[in-house]
């Protein structure tokens, strides 16, 4: 007897392993919906005639019930833009969740959506590029839309990403203020990978050069941790910046506030990422460069239902297979700024350069740097110089007054840190 | 750029700080394991402890009431495992990796899944004091080795102590020795009148909850911050699991060798530093991949494991009945 039942607890706890281990997949509930009915939403979009049987299907990298870091973000992103547009995401939104970036696992998400009758089919991570390429072809009458890549067609297939480099830069100018005003020219930079992708070493050069334009003579020290969500590694590397560079002004590349606390914790100051830190730190954190996700996913599922039935047609609709926006869409943006911590003329310097990358007048990888003259009276004036936008090898990547680098080298092809960044 | 002498000495003083949870977890896997349990639910465990002994810490202000409350939750997942492994036979491979899983899901749930914002550490005081540098007096003050040795909180002095403490437990007392021989060979020291089945209990019970003291050190490192998505305890139970074979279950030298995985742990964020304070004879830091870093602990890990097994007749210090449920009707 006893055997048998230590033999059925075993099993029983065997099968809950592997049950743990698969991808979840919620599924709707009914499908007898009420668009808008209850939702919540203060923002009063009349729903779209006819949306009520339009399903949104997404992949995430993790779990669907994060509290933060990147999937948290996009399922924000997906749920605010649906609720925006009258949908209800409890019906409406499918979602296969902890999907490895692996082809079969990829292909197999995309099955599950398209059987359940997904319209718009949502991957977030960059490792399902392929799969998604791959399967829009097999599922010609489904959207497919895929972030941080650069794969698309000319039909059903695009991908999404945004100019998070100008959000960057308006944190850096908030970094430069901060360590002018407290006379450390060591700024720090908690990255998960530098060089290796243009998406973070972009960055880190806009970063960098914001900083440098409030404070010309500042560094910012490199730290990465060779992998995109790490606590304890992203503690340890704001510490040993602080410890040993002593940095003053603590950004960061990565998931958690941790930098954002070590800072506060050493009496320093930093500018998070992702999500205003504020909260977390608040005698530290003065602003964060964040993303609107919603903003894309709003564009992208209106057209989507556009195309009412021809999903052909999306790529047309979305004006192209490679969006890609910025501070003048508010895809991205910088946190509202924590006057309590940020130097004087902060706040004027970061509306004055951010008006002027919206209106297209200036952007960050130019041949033209920033600089800012406070008046006697208090009026901050942003200064415009044509100088060398040169590497750290001294190499000139645009010459004084050029244009501004191609989307595809800040989106794919940057390898470089700008002057002044150093990796330690 | 800072003085050279500076950044060793704050590198050596993060390998101690950063890594001593695995001395906890490694310690109390090798009171598990003394008496013939392999438990592989140290994650889980850690997670347990970590989460229970930080709330309880919070909400009565008290490093005592965390530590007390961090050994009774991790205990309790030893009581469990005993139950299923010792009392109903369960597979111990199956019941550990269960243990991880649940003690993991456990975290996540009280941690994030309630929906509660969960009190920052900087809201309690005395668990900021408590987790503050204590200098030890005229040792403190040695250079370099003072920082990095004798100038640190007071659960890393705990951590030696228990470490020193079950040592000579398991070696120099007689119920250590009756510990032992259940782990060695449960039949022969039934047969004596060892009551294994409470020896089994307790020790299980004890050694879990020590693990749960290394969750709780890692809660108050991280600053009681439940941002982003990975576990505080973030894979620390898995290499005290490895660490227990290299220090070959024997812990005092799972001092060293947790000062060896800390080692090679803190030098994946210190390398940069170093290569830039000593150019001439550190420089090649900066040029190795960091992904060896990670994995290097391993690598001697397994070396450590080939050369023991080579050298049986030594002793390793692994219990012969390792792992085997032990069934006294089945004698």
């Amino acid at each position: 007897m006893k055997k048998f039942l230590a033999l059925a607890l075993a099993a029983a706890m065997s099968l809950s392993l592997v049950a743990c281990g698969g991808g979840n997949t919620s599924t709707p509930a009914a499908s007898g919906n009420s668009p808008a009915a209850g939702s919540g939403s203060d923002v009063s979009t009349p729903a779209p005639a006819g949306n009520g049987d339009f399903k949104v299907g997404a992949i995430y990298i993790t779990s669907q019930n994060d509290v933060a870091g990147y999937t948290f973000q996009h399922h924000n992103g997906i749920t605010t833009a649906m609720k925006d547009l009258g949908m209800d995401p409890a019906t409406q939104l499918l979602i296969v969740d902890k999907v490895d970036e692996d082809y079969d696992a990829v292909c197999s998400a995309i099955d599950i959506l398209a059987n359940q009758g997904a319209n718009v089919i949502f991957g977030i991570s960059f490792g399902y590029i392929d799969a998604m390429n791959d399967k829009a072809g097999d599922y010609p009458e489904i959207c497919f839309s895929h972030g941080t890549g650069y794969l698309g067609n000319e039909t059903n297939f695009n991908n999404y990403f945004g100019r998070i480099y100008q959000a960057r830069y308006l944190a850096g100018i908030a970094a430069g203020m901060k360590s002018w005003e407290i006379g450390n020219p060591a700024v720090g930079y908690v990255a998960a990978y530098n060089t290796e992708y243009a998406e973070t070493c972009s960055g880190i050069n806009a970063f960098a050069l914001g900083v440098q334009s409030a404070n010309p003579e500042a560094t910012v020290y490199v730290k990465k941790i060779n992998i995109w969500g790490d606590e304890n590694l992203e503690r340890q590397a704001a510490q040993a910046l602080i410890d040993t560079y002593n940095c003053g002004v603590i950004s960061q590349h990565c998931d958690s506030a941790q930098p954002q606390l070590v800072a506060q914790e050493n009496g320093v100051f930093g500018c998070g990422y992702n999500s205003d830190m504020t909260e977390q730190a608040p005698n530290a954190h003065i602003t964060a460069a964040i993303w609107h996700w919603n903003v894309y996913y709003q564009t992208a599922i209106e057209a989507a239902m556009a195309c009412d039935g021809d999903a052909s047609q999306f790529v047309d609709k979305m004006g192209g297979n490679a969006y890609y926006a910025g501070l003048a869409e508010g895809f991205v943006d910088a946190s509202p700024l924590n006057e309590a911590v940020a130097a004087p003329g902060t706040k004027d310097a970061m509306e004055q350069v951010r008006q002027m990358m919206v209106d297209g007048e200036w952007d960050v990888f130019t041949g033209v740097k920033l600089s800012y003259i406070i008046s006697d009276d208090g009026e901050l004036e942003v200064v415009k110089t044509e100088a060398d936008l040169v590497d750290t090898n001294g190499t000139v990547i645009v010459p004084a007054g050029g244009p501004s680098v191609d989307d595809g080298v800040i989106k794919g092809s940057m390898d470089y840190n700008v002057a002044g960044v150093m990796e330690g | 750029m800072n003085d050279p002498i500076n950044v060793l000495t704050l590198f050596l003083f993060n390998i101690v700080l950063v890594n001593i949870p695995l001395l906890y977890g490694t310690v109390g896997e090798i009171v598990v394991e003394k008496a013939g349990s392999l438990d592989l639910g140290v994650e889980g465990t850690m997670a347990v402890g970590a989460m229970f002994g930080y709330l309880a810490g919070c909400a009565a202000n008290s490093v005592m009431v965390g530590l007390l409350v961090s050994f009774i939750a991790a205990g309790l997942c030893g009581l469990l495992f005993a139950a299923l492994t010792v009392s109903l036979q369960a597979n111990q491979n199956v019941t550990g990796l269960t243990i991880t899983t649940f003690g993991l899901g456990l975290y996540f749930f009280i941690g994030k899944g309630l929906g509660e914002r969960w009190p920052a550490m900087t809201g309690s005081q005395s668990l900021v004091k408590g987790f503050a540098a204590l200098e030890i007096p005229g040792l403190s003050k040695l250079p370099v080795i003072g920082k990095a040795l004798f100038s640190h909180n007071v659960l890393v002095y705990l951590g030696v102590a228990v470490a020193i403490l079950v040592w000579w437990y398991l070696n120099f007392t007689k119920t250590g020795l009756r510990l032992r021989a259940v782990g060695e060979n449960p039949g022969a020291a039934d047969s004596v009148g060892v009551n294994t089945l409470l020896y089994k209990y307790i020790h299980l019970i004890g050694g879990s909850g020590i693990m749960g003291l290394g969750g709780f050190y890692m809660a108050l490192y991280m600053g009681g911050s439940f941002e982003g998505s990975n576990c505080w305890i973030n894979g620390y139970g898995w290499i005290a699991i490895a660490l227990v074979i290299f220090a070959n279950w024997n812990p005092v030298l799972s001092i060293l060798g947790t000062l060896v995985f800390g080692f090679f742990n803190t030098l994946q964020i210190y390398a940069g530093s170093l290569a830039g304070a000593f150019p001439g004879p550190l420089g090649w830091l900066s040029a190795i991949p960091p992904h060896l870093y990670k994995a290097l602990p391993f690598l001697i890990t397994a070396i450590v494991l080939v050369a023991s097994s080579i050298h049986k007749r030594e002793g390793s210090g692994q219990p012969a009945a390792l792992g085997l449920n032990y069934f006294r009707e089945e004698r």
